[in-house]
């Protein structure tokens, strides 16, 4: 098994998983976890080859002309992200089965899943941009599918557009960004990309490279000032929650700016962009998520802080910092997606989720509760848990920051003591707090619903104390992000220096921030409202400003007059190459061709008096016969000019006009409302610049432009196709696309005839 | 209204007409002709019909509905175009079968024709036998 076969079986098993859903009914979730499950499998056995510093690399062509191919690379970094997403991947899809045990639509969420799924490990292991490019764009696909799940709901529907239009303004930058990208370092593959960082710097593109792909990561990972969709997109379904918009998906952003860090950090941009912006984002989720009461308000808010965390650390850039980063987050994709999965499971059995009126849940829910602790344990940064080993490597990356460290201490302080109190106020109230009423009403979930945040949370405790059996992958990891190997050591115990006094001091505020929560959260809350929103509102002031704008160019463009369509597309064909005409008027001279004989000069006569006869009518029959002679006159050009093809077309498309002319003869207006003078006037003004403007391209064409014409080129090659009629070999073998692309348009304009027609009769 | 000398002249018009669109189609990719004229020969032969008979005769007489033959149409130039893919070639490249060494006239360029034969029809029809029934 390969790379690219693992990502396109995640696709397969998406088309499949309505079937299974149907087949395997209760057990569907165990059976479709089969698959994550043996990739996570997979990619656990590439482990040893990868650290060993063999990455793994397959290419297919695509577009190779242009350096667009469809390549995956797997180094340390990818491989750690692809254990995440299928890992996590299987234990969500376990759960999902039992969540959404009673909803009929389960088949067709297992679909969006793993089509999310598999679109994620492409994003993670893609090297050519465009491939990346192509599964970012994917995951914000399916996370829309996904966020408006319940599309009944307009709060779902609405969180879901905001996501996808937020991420996708961000997309379209990245592309752009990415493209640059290519251009100063001559290829598409990432892999190249990053060995070039002294030409990416040195060039004059780098600022709106690095602007661009900022844009791009930050509306991802749920940045400050995009940070508000996040929180939003908690409509989700709940395992969605826990699996994209904790574990994976918002690290789309964080990945790629690591990724890119080679090629793009160790400038003062970088660095100041990214840890202003991280450090904003860390404080901000932290400090909203102390005041929320929604269970999974909070939790979406402290990812946004943990997000930020990432995005500071990555600005950091300093061994260090890299090493905490991807320590960081694995711990916290533990971590949180436990969280969730736990604020799932209490949703579901008690359809609660304010913190201050759930109460009491260890009696009820023990395992849940076992898992609820070891996760928060691991959030608050305790020993010997994972959180702490990340928490550590934070303080201690902070105090060697190269400049501003004493702001950056302060902030992930500050930070910290917020998520002590966090988790103290998601684990310890619901689980903890003396229930008013001691009724059972409410008992354990079942094992699907436990057992993934039981496995996360245990393996947060596992990394705690033995974390040397993944030192090498977090190494190799924090190598590719650092362009060269990173030694790492990870251990629970470094001694007694300011590191641990920092974390000690960090638990005393965050526990005196907890036992003062009561006022202190109300009042925040209450001073909050103002400046939560902000972002919000904006983006719906600058959704209704794109509506309004859309609104007022369809008046002015789509009058619904045929007459002012016809006008408009004359105009600008007689304006654009009318310009080129005159501002290239030096070259070519007129080529008159061979005198006209006399019976060419006949008919071209014949046609100026038919084509003067339909516009002087006043009647109808009259200007359609007149029509009919302008069409036939032309066809006998052809036959002159020795065209029989498009002679017989232009006579069989006359002959059908006049059938059609004939059968709605009796449904149009009566022909009594004439244009006014000046109408005429401006008609007549632009039919004759039309025809001036044919007139003299035609006079110019043969002697301006192509040197070799075309046309000899088919004449010549004609034969090997197959064909002794130039004109049909052109048509469906030498420009056959255009022809592909004329008959779809003819089919739609076919239908669209079609329906304007029934409309009008049902309305009549 | 019924017109005895335009029923019976169409009786015999219309089978005419149609071997005439299917001659056009054929001879098309070596002497003037092809899908396009083809098909608006074939929907002038069903519009003459409708005109004679009726509306509902020509929809009995087609057997499918038009708007049928737009897809259908489009489906054929599609897959005509796809088929090179599958033997290694670029989208839309002729693939020709020979018989016995010789080049035949059969290949997927006529199935391509053949495709906008269809569509040409189908368009054709839908817009004239809806207008005909309104």
């Amino acid at each position: 098994m390969a790379i690219a076969e693992a990502v396109l079986a995640g696709f397969g098993a998406a088309v499949a998983a309505p079937g299974v859903n149907r087949i395997a009914r209760g057990f569907a979730g165990w059976v479709l976890a089969l698959l994550p499950l043996s990739l996570t499998v997979y990619f656990a056995s590439l482990i040893g080859r990868v650290t060993g510093g063999d990455p793994l690399r397959v290419t297919y062509p695509w577009v190779p002309s242009l350096g667009v191919h469809l390549s995956f690379y797997l180094d340390g970094l990818a491989l750690l992200f692809a254990l995440l997403i299928c890992g996590v991947g299987a234990l969500v899809v376990v759960y999902a089965g039992s969540y959404l045990a009673a909803d009929p639509q389960r088949g067709r969420f297992f679909a969006f899943l793993l089509a999310f799924m598999a679109s994620m490990l492409g994003l993670v292991l893609a090297d050519n941009v465009i491939t990346l490019f192509v599964f970012w764009e994917l995951t914000s696909f399916a996370s829309y599918l996904l966020i408006g799940f319940a599309h009944e709901q307009e709060r779902a529907r609405r969180a879901a557009l905001q996501a996808l239009l937020i991420t996708g303004l961000g997309g379209i930058a990245l592309l752009a960004g990415l493209l640059l990208l290519g251009e100063v370092t001559g290829s598409l593959e990432i892999s190249a990309m990053v060995s070039k960082a002294a030409d990416v710097q040195g060039s004059e593109l780098y600022l709106p490279i690095l602007l661009l792909v900022f844009t791009g990561t930050f509306a991802k990972s749920a940045q400050f000032p995009f940070h508000f969709w996040l929180p939003a997109a908690m409509e989700a379904p709940t395992p969605v929650s826990a699996y994209l918009h904790s574990a994976t998906m918002v690290k789309a952003g964080v990945y790629l700016l690591a990724r890119l860090s080679p090629a793009l950090s160790g400038t003062g941009m970088w660095a100041v962009g990214l840890t202003a912006c991280g450090a904003v984002t860390m404080l901000w989720g932290a400090f909203v998520a102390y005041h929320k009461r929604d269970l999974k308000q909070i939790l979406a808010y402290s990812t946004v802080s943990a997000l930020g965390t990432l995005v500071m650390l990555l600005g950091l850039g300093t061994p260090l910092a890299v090493q905490a980063a991807v320590v960081f987050l694995l711990a916290h994709a533990l971590y949180k997606g436990a969280l969730f999965l736990v604020a799932g499971a209490v949703d579901h059995e008690t359809g609660v989720r304010d913190v201050e009126k759930l109460a009491g849940l260890r009696r009820m829910m023990p395992l849940t509760c076992v898992a609820a602790c070891l996760a928060t344990l691991s959030m608050a940064g305790l020993p010997p848990f994972f959180g702490f080993v990340a928490k550590e490597l934070l303080y201690e990356a902070q105090l060697h920051a190269p400049a501003a460290s004493g702001l950056m201490i302060g902030a992930g302080l500050l930070t910290n003591i917020f998520l002590v109190a966090v988790a103290g106020i998601v684990f310890l109230g619901p689980f903890f707090a003396r229930a008013e009423r001691t009724t059972n009403d409410f008992h354990e979930s079942p094992l699907a619903l436990w057992v993934g945040p039981l496995l996360l949370g245990g393996f947060g405790l596992l990394l705690g104390v033995l974390p040397e059996g993944f030192t090498a992958l977090l190494a190799s990891a924090a190598g590719a992000v650092r362009g060269h190997p990173v030694p790492m050591e990870l251990g629970l115990w470094h001694g007694l220096n300011p590191v641990v006094l920092l974390s000690l001091f960090t638990l005393a505020c965050g526990a005196v921030l907890y036992a003062s929560r009561a006022p202190l959260r109300k009042a925040l809350a209450r001073a909050d409202t103002v400046l939560s929103e902000t972002p919000d509102r904006v983006y719906e002031a600058g959704l209704a400003a794109v509506n309004w704008f859309a609104v007022r160019q369809t008046r002015v463009l789509q009058s619904g007059y045929l007459r002012y369509y016809i006008l408009t597309i004359v105009l600008a064909a007689v304006a654009l190459p009318g310009y080129t005409l005159l501002a290239r008027s030096g070259e070519g001279t007129f080529n008159f061709g061979p005198e006209p004989r006399t019976h060419e000069l006949a008919v071209s006569a014949g046609i100026l008096l038919a084509a003067l006869a339909a516009v002087r009518s006043t009647s109808r029959l009259a200007a359609v016969a007149s029509l009919g002679v302008v069409g036939f006159g032309v066809a006998l050009l052809y036959v002159m000019f020795a065209a029989p093809d498009l002679a017989m077309t232009q006579f069989l498309v006359e002959t059908i006009t006049v059938i059609v002319l004939v059968l709605v003869f009796y449904h149009l207006p009566r022909f009594a409302i004439l244009s006014t003078g000046r109408a005429r006037v401006r008609d007549a003004v632009i039919a004759l610049a039309a025809g001036a403007l044919m007139t003299l391209l035609v006079l110019k064409a043969t002697s301006v432009g192509a040197p070799r014409p075309v046309s000899a080129f088919y004449a010549e090659n004609s034969l090997a196709a197959h064909g002794r009629n130039v004109v049909n070999v052109i048509l469906v073998d030498f420009r056959a696309l255009d022809t592909l692309g004329e008959i779809t348009v003819l089919a739609v304009a076919g239908i669209g005839v079609y329906a304007l027609l029934k409309l009008r009769s049902k309305a009549g | 209204m019924r017109s005895l000398i335009l029923q019976t002249a169409t009786r015999f018009l219309v089978p005419l007409l149609l071997l005439f669109s299917f001659f056009l189609l054929l001879r098309g990719h070596n002497a003037p002709g092809g899908g396009f004229v083809g098909g608006l020969v074939a929907a002038a032969a069903f519009a003459l019909h409708a005109i004679a008979e009726g509306v509902d005769p020509a929809r009995r007489m087609l057997r499918v509905d038009p708007r049928l033959l737009i897809g259908l149409g489009l489906c054929l130039a599609f897959v005509s175009g796809l088929a090179p893919l599958f033997v290694g070639r670029n989208l839309l490249t002729g693939l020709w079968l020979s018989a016995g060494g010789n080049p035949s006239a059969l290949g997927s360029p006529l199935l391509f024709d053949f495709g906008v034969y269809v569509v040409v029809l189908g368009v054709t029809l839908t817009i004239i036998l809806t207008l005909a029934e309104e």
